[in-house]
């Protein structure tokens, strides 16, 4: 049964990535189009970046003085300028654990 | 001109940065499923046949707290319904491929692995062979997200809870769109998508996260519009 639904999941998310790339070629697209499409990252990962910090585990928002929001915006800075993801990850992780290990504890 | 080889290898070391964020998600996510009492060969299954990170945890969340398997397939629909627009984007430098080839590369398309090689191809678009760092960057991603999520099926969450080790992924997408925070436009596209999110993030089936972007992209196009 719920073999079942895994593989309609399973099916349902190929589709959503197969669709544009194999059944739509690019002409059927026009310019106006495809000049928004180069938002596309910008339009999309936010929506997994603002949750991610400002919504904790229960589904409600975090304090103004959360860890998070500290850990972020290091994070932010260290990627801007360094242009490093491996540095952006670990700057963002080790400021969060700091305030929480160490300063908050 | 490179070679397939070289593409691939590219797509790889490209990707790889990310894997700081995904292995330990993955480890959480296989862990979660067996504590949510769902059979380990069933866990596993998902990250073969879905291999959606988020939209696994959400599935089996769902359906051990009640609610119906359509429920839970329609959600995993609307979460993953983001990759029409990346292959809206990758379309372009995925046309000359059989059609046969599509089918197969669109299987490994993901969040990072279209940001990167998204990336990539722009820098690169004289290629010739230009979809093998999509398969580097795919292939990547699948074998790792497939043993994350079987060793934190097989040995639990060895992962220590405390450390909030999911907090890595908003901070691996933070690095594929810090350097856009550059341009004006992208700022403020991105700030609506964020603030969408937000104030939808209560709406029916997690659609927050395809509402969000479309709300941003409409905002694109009225910029567009404006730079005019």
């Amino acid at each position: 049964m719920t073999l079942t639904a895994i593989i309609f999941a399973g099916i349902l998310t190929y589709l959503t990535r197969m669709t544009m790339i194999a059944l739509i070629s690019r002409d059927m697209l026009g310019d106006k189009i495809k000049a928004v499409l180069e938002y596309v990252p910008s339009a999309v990962f936010p929506a997994i970046i603002f949750p991610g910090i400002f919504i904790n585990d229960f589904g409600t928002f975090i304090e103004m003085n959360d860890p998070k929001i500290f850990g972020a915006l290091v994070a932010v800075i260290v990627g801007y300028f360094s242009k490093n993801i491996i540095a952006t990850i670990s700057a963002g992780l080790v400021s969060y654990w700091f305030l929480i290990f160490v300063v908050f504890n | 001109m490179l070679t397939k080889k070289q593409l691939f290898t590219r797509g790889m070391l490209d990707i790889s940065p990310h894997m700081l964020s995904v292995i330990p998600f993955g480890i959480i996510c296989g862990a979660i499923g067996v504590e949510l009492g769902f059979h380990p060969y069933l866990v596993y299954a998902m990250s073969f046949i879905i291999f959606g990170g988020a939209s696994q945890i959400v599935f089996l969340q769902l359906l051990s707290g009640g609610a119906s398997s359509l429920v839970a397939v329609a959600s995993v629909g609307i979460i993953n319904s983001r990759h029409l627009l990346y292959g809206a984007v990758l379309s372009e430098y995925l046309e000359k491929l059989s059609f046969f080839k599509k089918l197969l590369i669109s299987y490994i398309v993901v969040d990072q692995g279209f940001a990167e090689s998204n990336k990539f191809f722009k820098k690169n678009r004289s290629e010739e062979f230009l979809h093998y760092h999509l398969i580097g960057t795919g292939c990547t991603m699948w074998v790792c997200w497939q043993i994350a999520t079987l060793s934190g099926i097989v040995l639990g969450s060895f992962v220590p809870e405390e450390l909030g080790l999911k907090f890595a992924i908003p901070l691996t997408f933070i690095a594929i769109v810090v350097q856009d925070l550059k341009k004006l436009d992208h700022v403020i596209v991105m700030i609506t998508c964020g603030l969408s999110s937000l104030l939808f993030f209560d709406a029916p089936f997690k659609s927050y996260i395809i509402i969000s972007p479309i709300i941003a992209l409409f905002v694109a196009a009225l910029l567009l519009r404006l730079k005019k």
